[in-house]
């Protein structure tokens, strides 16, 4: 069993959300990949449209995604996002878009707000290599807001070559 | 006793994000909230601290309801979601409260299993047992509430935890669960006490 220190009652809640996204560098040199979160791919729906937004919008999800080792911007990535949101839960199809990434490798996504839903306010962002003919691995990440009243979040993808 | 409980389950029933989820959602966070306010009340139904109760009989019956409120909360959190369950149940979950929230649940059942066999069992056994699995289910209980973003007021949820902690060493002390263990080891030099 894993052991949990005793101050985690002290610092409550604020610490778990706080908690900063552990990348652990896979090579010596250069940018690590990222890795695939726990529980990143739950309720996932693969191949959701491109939209233009998910539903009315009101919450902005921003990113970036680049080449491990050079970190040299990707364009034309499809990234796909889902979250329980004012609009929806994380299963629901209308909870679910996706969007690409424009020459500097960055995407933004208009999105209902996210909520807190199963103890955390947080998103849900894959980049499936199987959506995608750029010969890299996918990634599913799962990323916490520091608030639940956060109005927009930013989530990095750092690619790696297949 | 019913503020400390009704505050807490008045205000969870009335969050904001109640407004985005749904029946069974709504239904199984609430079970969890109810649940933690029976931890409240079974320390003192056992020892017969509540007056006007008969409290053993109705401590049983609450272990039952606990047993119950336990199903229904992970049953509709399943429902809601079914990879979050599968992997707080098989503690891969990313969020730290599912593991402690897990751990609880099968403390408590094995409490409430004790309870059901208790007739076979010694009671030199049976109360160091289930008091230790107790403590177990109250303090994962309380850091898995504590840990989770919800629909629970942050003050009132405070409160509660704090009073479940409290009033379970409290009646745990007083009992003095363990003394038939150290009585088996020959280290107890206290003089047996009136149940």
């Amino acid at each position: 069993m894993p052991t949990f220190p005793r101050r985690t009652l002290l610092i409550g809640a604020a610490a778990a959300l706080a908690a900063p996204v552990l990348f652990r560098p896979a090579r010596a040199q250069g940018l690590a990949p990222t890795p695939t979160m726990r529980g990143g791919a739950n309720n996932y729906r693969p191949g959701a449209p491109i939209v233009e937004r998910i539903g009315g919008g009101g919450f902005l999800m921003t990113g970036s995604v680049r080449r491990a080792g050079d970190g040299a911007p990707l364009a034309g990535r499809r990234i796909q996002v889902w979250a329980h949101t004012t609009e929806g839960h994380e299963r629901d199809a209308r909870s679910h878009g996706a969007t690409l990434t424009d020459a500097e490798g960055r995407f933004a996504l208009d999105m209902p707000q996210i909520v807190p839903a199963f103890g955390q306010p947080h998103g849900h962002l894959a980049y499936d290599s199987d959506y995608d003919d750029g010969g890299f691995r996918t990634v599913f990440l799962r990323p916490i807001m520091g608030s639940p009243g956060d109005r927009t979040l930013d989530v990095a993808f750092v690619l790696e070559p297949a | 006793m019913l503020a400390a409980v009704g505050l807490p389950l008045a205000v969870a029933a009335t969050s904001p994000l109640l407004e985005w989820r749904g029946p069974v959602y709504i239904i199984a966070g609430l079970a969890g909230v109810a649940a933690l306010g029976v931890l409240l009340v079974q320390p003192l139904l056992a020892f017969d601290r509540l007056p006007g109760l008969r409290g053993r009989v109705a401590h049983r019956w609450l272990g039952a309801g606990l047993v119950m409120l336990i199903l229904v909360h992970v049953a509709g959190l399943w429902i809601t979601s079914p990879p979050d369950v599968i992997d707080a149940l098989t503690f891969t979950s990313p969020t730290p409260f599912s593991a402690w929230g897990v751990i609880a649940m099968w403390a408590a059942f094995g409490a409430a299993g004790l309870a059901a066999v208790r007739r076979r069992l010694s009671p030199r056994f049976f109360r160091p047992a289930h008091t230790a699995l107790i403590l177990v289910v109250v303090t994962g209980t309380i850091v898995h509430a504590l840990l989770i973003v919800g629909t629970m007021g942050v003050v009132t949820k405070w409160a509660l935890c704090l009073l479940v902690a409290a009033v379970t060493l409290w009646v745990v002390a007083g009992r003095r669960a363990w003394v038939p263990l150290l009585r088996r080891s020959g280290r107890a030099d206290t003089p047996r006490r009136q149940d």
